[in-house]
């Protein structure tokens, strides 16, 4: 059910996992917006204006308010539109989503960024590490359908995103994800079968043909 | 004081982390008991309730670990509802968000990182962590602007977490002598750091100030003789 909601337009980038989540926070909760392609070599004034701190994608701009960091704005969306919550009500089951999701950014994040641009030892590290926290999220998964549990939550939303990254993770750092966690990729097929999932995300190839040519642009190889 | 089950905080006394959820919970009036971890050598109870991380500060509620300093302030919060921490006003709430993770993203590398930096920079490095520590200062003292706490009034959840900048800053720049807490350059900024400094919850609980000094210097020392450890 579409929810008109005045005036909501967000900045992204088409790649972002970041912006990405966002996009299917919206798509889950209804909520019809507009949405507008950044080019983050060249950014719009109006992102300049709604992110003067980080000057980064996503913004979501609310009835003239500009919200960034993307988990805030799941966040944010989440308490606007009360509809198919993502966070649980319990407030111990809400730390522990809060902790997860923070988990995948602070750790999975961070180990990708070192992963494709670095080599030798370094780059050996970051795969282990990288390989260590994905099997940690495989752990809190368990044998649940999500991570949310029966339904599709918050920690979902803030990884998903990233399993389209998977093939982009194992070609620069030399591992499978299906072999080191099968669960992971089961659950991340289970995710693209809801539509605000499908319909957000791209194909693994294509961005890691994005990422090639990001190598290739900043000089990295 | 307030009840509502058992509540036991593992915890460190010269850090900041452990500190906020302390204010917070000195300002909802929470008791709660207090255990002294030994970080050199982490007890049995610190590994079992915070695996991934074995850090402190790990919240124990009714016998349920919460660990991460600003999920536990959220958790805190959401449990006593009193004296509220975090605004009611969904975009508000963001923006309280935001200031929080402007104090702690270490991917973005924001405050706590670029003190972090100046902290352990030598030589010629110094000069231009010194530049990225002024340009987050700049940043918070424009948030500030006409305002005697990040969350207006009355202290919030972004000055809690924002907090530790108001001592442990002036301590990080005795021991590595530097100086940045200008109140010609960052006026609000200073002035909110005596504000803050003020609120009894907060007055009450600071670590004594010579030994911390004298933990950083130590702490400075071991780091700068080992850089990868």
């Amino acid at each position: 059910m579409a929810t008109a909601a005045k005036g909501v337009v967000l900045l992204d980038f088409w790649v972002s996992p970041f912006g990405q989540r966002c996009r299917i926070a919206l798509a889950e909760k209804g909520v019809e917006y507009e949405y507008k392609e950044e080019n983050l070599w060249d950014k719009s004034p109006l992102l300049l204006k709604a992110n003067p701190v980080h000057k980064k994608i996503p913004v979501l701009i609310h009835e003239g308010n500009p919200i960034c960091e993307s988990l805030l704005i799941v966040q944010y969306i989440d308490e606007v539109w009360s509809n198919n919550p993502l966070l649980p009500s319990d407030p111990y089951e809400r730390a522990q989503a809060r902790f997860w999701a923070d988990f995948v950014d602070k750790k999975v994040s961070e180990c990708w960024t070192r992963l494709w641009k670095v080599k030798g030892e370094a780059q050996e590290e970051a795969r282990k590490d990288m390989i260590e926290d994905l099997k940690l999220l495989e752990g809190e998964l368990g044998d649940k359908q999500y991570f949310g549990g029966e339904t599709f939550g918050f920690v979902d939303v803030a990884f998903v995103p990233l399993s389209a990254w998977f093939y982009t993770f194992e070609t620069c750092g030399n591992f499978s994800v299906e072999k080191e966690c099968p669960k992971l990729v089961a659950w991340a097929k289970r995710c693209m079968e809801r539509e605000s999932v499908s319909k957000s995300l791209h194909d693994p190839h294509k961005v890691y043909e994005y990422v090639c040519q990001l190598k290739k642009k900043l000089g990295v190889d | 004081m307030v009840s509502g089950g058992e509540v036991k905080l593992f915890g460190m006394w010269a850090s900041p982390a452990v500190r906020r959820v302390e204010w917070a919970l000195k300002l909802k009036g929470i008791k709660y008991e207090y255990v002294e971890e030994d970080i050199s050598n982490k007890s049995g109870a610190l590994v079992q309730y915070n695996p991934i991380n074995k850090q402190v500060p790990v919240l124990l509620h009714n016998g349920k670990p919460i660990v991460e300093s600003l999920v536990i302030l959220e958790y805190i919060d959401e449990v006593w509802k009193h004296h509220p921490i975090l605004p009611k006003d969904p975009y508000e709430r963001a923006m309280a968000r935001f200031w929080a993770a402007y104090s702690e993203d270490k991917v973005a590398l924001m405050c706590r990182d670029a003190v972090r930096r100046v902290f352990f920079a030598e030589g010629g490095e110094r000069a231009k962590a010194i530049e990225c520590l002024e340009e987050t200062l700049r940043a918070l003292d424009g948030e500030l602007e006409g305002k005697e706490f990040f969350g207006g009034e009355n202290i919030g959840f972004s000055d809690l977490v924002l907090g530790w900048m108001a001592f442990w800053l002036g301590v990080s720049e005795e021991v590595a002598s530097f100086e940045v807490l200008d109140p010609k350059k960052f006026p609000w900024f200073t002035s909110w750091i005596d504000n803050f400094l003020q609120v009894p919850a907060i007055k009450e609980n600071l670590p004594p100030r010579d030994k911390t000094v004298a933990f950083f210097h130590g702490y400075r020392r071991l780091h700068l003789a080992a850089p990868n450890c």
